[in-house]
């Protein structure tokens, strides 16, 4: 027998053994991870063994015929400690530049790391937070509708129903900041200056009656303030206070004399229905914002973008997410329009899109809802609460022309004054048109 | 056998449901006779006769339009907006253990970023001795590996805190699916950056306008993680992160970032938004425990549920269900149909892997009369899913997360179901 065949027989033979156990193994299935290609990489005789196992020395290619993950997690921590953190492995990738790192690393920590230079006070803060965030937030972040609560709930962890605001609930002021630069302002994201976020953060802890009014939050003072609620939290403790009482022997036969129901669904009944438009007593009010079709679940469901194969999809689902491939469908329905102008819309409704609705079942959100809204009288959405310039427009019989409609999205303040939509305006003239072009296209009918 | 029923009838559209879709059943334990010919034998079905499409009439298949009722549905009341919201697999239409690509349920808090892989990197940056940009094309020369994870949001099952609210285990327990990755193990990323010695904690962001971020240890960053990028052999969903994902095996789902674009190492972990105003679990004491990640055992019945009620009447009768945990492998579910007076080892099928969905079934001869349906997962840890109650002594209700409560389903006479809880 060669050299060659004495290695390869106790391979196949492990390899076999492991097949045997796939059944209840099959994810440990997983050979090591081949060393990283090196330059001496070598194609010999510890490749040609199998296909499956390539490269390895012969240290690695015995490790997983024992089929044992703790050798696996062994071989591991070896590779790494054979191989010092010290220059590139496999030599993919390239160097990040100082100005790449510097354009994506803005996460902030507890103790300060990463926070700009800047600052903000409580005067200030308010003007910035009532023109961003107070339409979704509240004016004193005690939130419109399901939108986050962000002041208040003191003293209420304890309670059944607990408010977790910032003042009651969050462990450190860094997180405010952090998820304000990232995240919001909802829909337009990493839009705020640094000053504006200090000036935010701190009529947020004003709000939480943390700071007095007079405050003024920077980088220099972020340290000084502590959060009610620092205390609160404490590691995982499910190891010990649940997982052993948890495991261990369970009864089979005999467990109770008797069993009576002591909860029902039925009784509460919020599930979404789709088999009936008919509301039920309980949630009638909210059914009738929410309710769903069956057209409605259809087109989300398949929001995947997969469906205009399917013959039997009603034409009129040019939905958002489904825009390629139905494309050659929705053509014959919308003949009249141009594709091209609807589809620059909709890139430009996205800046929209977090506040303002369109199409069938759009609802009003922090915006009404938008459907026809090209000569559609001024200020006449039902259950919208519009700012007083429009209910006076409405009330003068006002309508959305053309003409209306291209002002108020090119400078919203200058063509309505007063009004809560905090949005600065279309600069793009064509992109004003384009977002009207698509309103009237996805509006419903 | 003692149900007592208290309250009203059982869910009268699921009924009506029940009773149109089983004109012929059968009685118990006897075949049917039928009288007549049955038409969809003696008469020619159009497709019996006729020609169907050809090839590339469907260039991407799609299911059967007798399936259109098969998909992911959501709870609208649930969040403000449907742009930061969720929506539910429909695991009762399910079997086996892979979740298809267009039923995993979604999470997003910033809608579905449209990323185009040609302009997406990867980013390794902190506590490194070499920050790195990689494009997806170097991504894709590492070595990789494949494996079924299930993906469970730590909320699935936070509605059923305080009682038992949606009727369908879509919405009880669809924030979960079941699906093989291939990706590349983060660890091999990682070791290209070079972690220095005081490397303890990654930070992943994705690239969506929320930046989702998580702090997660390295240790477990070094174990089985993986940057995946294809899911069920084609590439990642867009909802579900394509180009590339995170995967964080056995944890819980917010913390398997999508559309992956950075990793920070740094020394001591973030305490990000996700990560302390949400994702906590708050007990009744007040005080709230942090950095839950592991999902606990879990299982659930899809058949019979409320959304699938017994339409067939008396007679055999197929339960099944799934299983996981997110420290190992399910090697036995018991499943009872009292309510928990007598339980019965149910049947293990498919494969048992490692921080998977199992598949169970308990094949029975319902004799018609109520039943109160539950399973109860034991882990290869020893652990054994804990009833809601037990959950409650040690946690209150105010919790959110990570429920793995046994639910309780009761199936009235006519094979309708509903969600409760019982004593």
């Amino acid at each position: 027998m060669s050299k060659y065949l004495k290695i390869l027989a106790p391979a196949l033979g492990g390899t076999a053994g492991m097949l045997t156990m796939a059944y209840v193994l099959a994810d440990q299935l997983v050979i090591d991870m081949p060393a990283p290609v090196r330059d001496t990489f070598a194609i010999g005789t510890a490749q040609a063994q199998t296909t499956t196992e390539a490269p390895a020395d012969e240290a690695t290619a015995q490790a997983p015929a024992t089929n044992d993950a703790s050798v696996q997690m062994a071989s591991a921590e070896e590779m790494a400690a054979s191989t010092p953190a010290a220059g590139t492995r496999f030599g993919l990738g390239r160097p990040a530049l100082e100005a790449e790192v510097a354009a994506w690393d803005i996460d902030i920590r507890p103790d300060g790391q990463g926070l700009p230079v800047g600052s903000g006070d409580v005067w200030t803060g308010e003007e910035v937070y009532v023109e961003n965030c107070a339409m979704c937030h509240g004016d004193f972040g005690e939130a419109v509708g399901r939108w986050p609560v962000l002041a208040g709930g003191w003293n209420t962890l304890e309670r059944e129903d607990p408010v977790k605001t910032i003042g009651s609930y969050w462990p450190y002021l860094s997180t405010v900041y952090d998820y304000i630069n990232r995240a919001m302002p909802f829909g337009n994201a990493q839009s705020l200056e640094p000053d504006e976020i200090y000036a935010i953060t701190a009529y947020l802890l004003y709000l939480n009656n943390i700071v007095e009014d007079d405050f003024e939050l920077s980088n220099e003072t972020f340290l000084d303030v502590e959060m009610p609620n620092a205390g609160g939290f404490m590691p995982d403790d499910r190891p010990e206070t649940e997982l052993a009482v948890f495991s261990g022997d369970v009864c089979m036969e005999n467990c109770k004399d008797s069993v009576e129901i002591v909860m029902r669904a039925a009784v509460l009944d919020v599930t979404p229905d789709s088999d009936e438009a008919e509301p039920t007593e309980a949630v009638a009010e909210a059914a009738a914002e929410i309710a769903l079709s069956d057209g409605d679940v259809t087109e989300a469901g398949m929001a995947d973008g997969t469906a205009g194969a399917n013959d039997d999809m009603p034409a009129q689902v040019a939905d958002a997410g489904m825009a390629q491939e139905t494309a050659v469908e929705d053509a014959a329905v919308v003949a009249a329009a141009d594709p091209e102008l609807i589809a620059a819309g909709e890139g430009v409704f996205r800046a929209c899109k977090a506040c303002h609705a369109v199409g069938d079942g759009a609802a009003n959100k922090s915006g009404p809802q938008l459907n026809n809204i090209l000569d559609r009288p001024i200020g006449s959405v039902e259950g919208f609460r519009y700012s007083r310039i429009f209910d006076e427009a409405h009330t003068a019989g006002e309508v959305w022309t053309m003409e209306a409609l291209t002002a108020f999205l090119a400078n919203p303040r200058e063509a309505m004054p007063g009004t809560k939509m905090s949005y600065r305006g279309i600069q793009d003239p064509a992109d004003i048109d384009a977002v009207i072009a698509y309103l009237e296209d996805a509006s419903a009918e | 056998m003692v149900i007592q029923v208290k309250g009203t009838k059982p869910n009268r559209r699921n009924f009506l449901k029940a009773a149109a879709a089983a004109p012929l059943a059968a009685a118990a334990g006897s075949r049917a006779f039928a009288q007549d010919a049955d038409p969809a034998i003696v008469n020619k079905q159009p497709w019996n006769q006729y020609l169907g499409d050809g090839v590339d009439a469907r260039p991407y298949g799609m299911p059967s339009k007798f399936e259109a009722d098969v998909v992911r549905r959501d709870v609208p009341w649930l969040t403000a907006d449907p742009v930061s919201s969720v929506n539910f697999t429909p695991l009762h239409e399910l079997d086996g253990i892979i979740t298809p690509n267009g039923l995993c349920f979604e999470r997003h808090h910033a809608g579905i970023a449209e990323v185009d892989p040609a302009e997406h990197r990867l980013m390794i940056n902190g506590l490194v001795d070499n920050p790195i940009v990689f494009t997806m094309e170097d991504l894709m020369r590492f070595p990789r590996e494949n494996h079924v994870y299930f993906l469970e949001c730590a909320a699935n099952s936070g509605m059923e805190w305080a009682g038992a609210q949606l009727n369908g285990c879509q919405y009880t327990h669809g924030m979960i699916h079941n699906v093989m990755y291939t990706g590349v193990p983060l660890r091999l990323i990682l070791e290209e950056a070079g972690v220095k010695t005081a490397g303890t904690w990654i930070l992943p962001e994705g690239a969506d306008a929320s930046g989702m971020t998580r702090s997660i240890p390295m240790e477990k960053a070094m174990d089985d993680c993986l940057v995946a990028f294809k899911m069920n052999g084609e590439a990642l969903r867009p909802e579900q992160g394509y180009p590339v994902r995170l995967v964080v095996p056995g944890w819980e789902g917010n913390m398997w970032v999508k559309w992956l674009r950075r990793i920070e190492v740094g020394d001591q972990p973030w305490h990000h938004r996700e990560e302390t105003s949400k994702y906590t679990d708050l007990l009744e004491n007040g005080q709230a425990r942090r950095f839950t990640w592991e999902m606990d055992a879990k299982s659930v019945i899809t058949n019979p549920s409320p959304q699938a009620p017994i339409t067939h009447g008396p007679g055999p009768t197929v339960l099944t269900g799934v299983a996981w945990s997110g420290r190992g492998t399910i090697p036995r579910v018991d499943v009872t149909i009292d309510g928990g007076m007598t339980w019965h080892q149910a049947r293990m099928s498919g494969p048992s892997m490692d921080k998977s969905m199992h598949r169970f079934y308990y094949e029975f001869d319902w004799d018609g009369s109520p039943l109160l349906l539950q399973s109860r997962a034991h882990d290869s840890t020893g652990y054994v899913q804990p009833t809601k109650d037990m959950l409650r002594e040690v946690r209150g209700e105010n919790s959110i997360y990570h429920n793995n409560g046994i639910q309780t389903w009761y199936v009235a006479e006519d094979g309708s179901a509903e969600n409760v809880e019982v004593s």
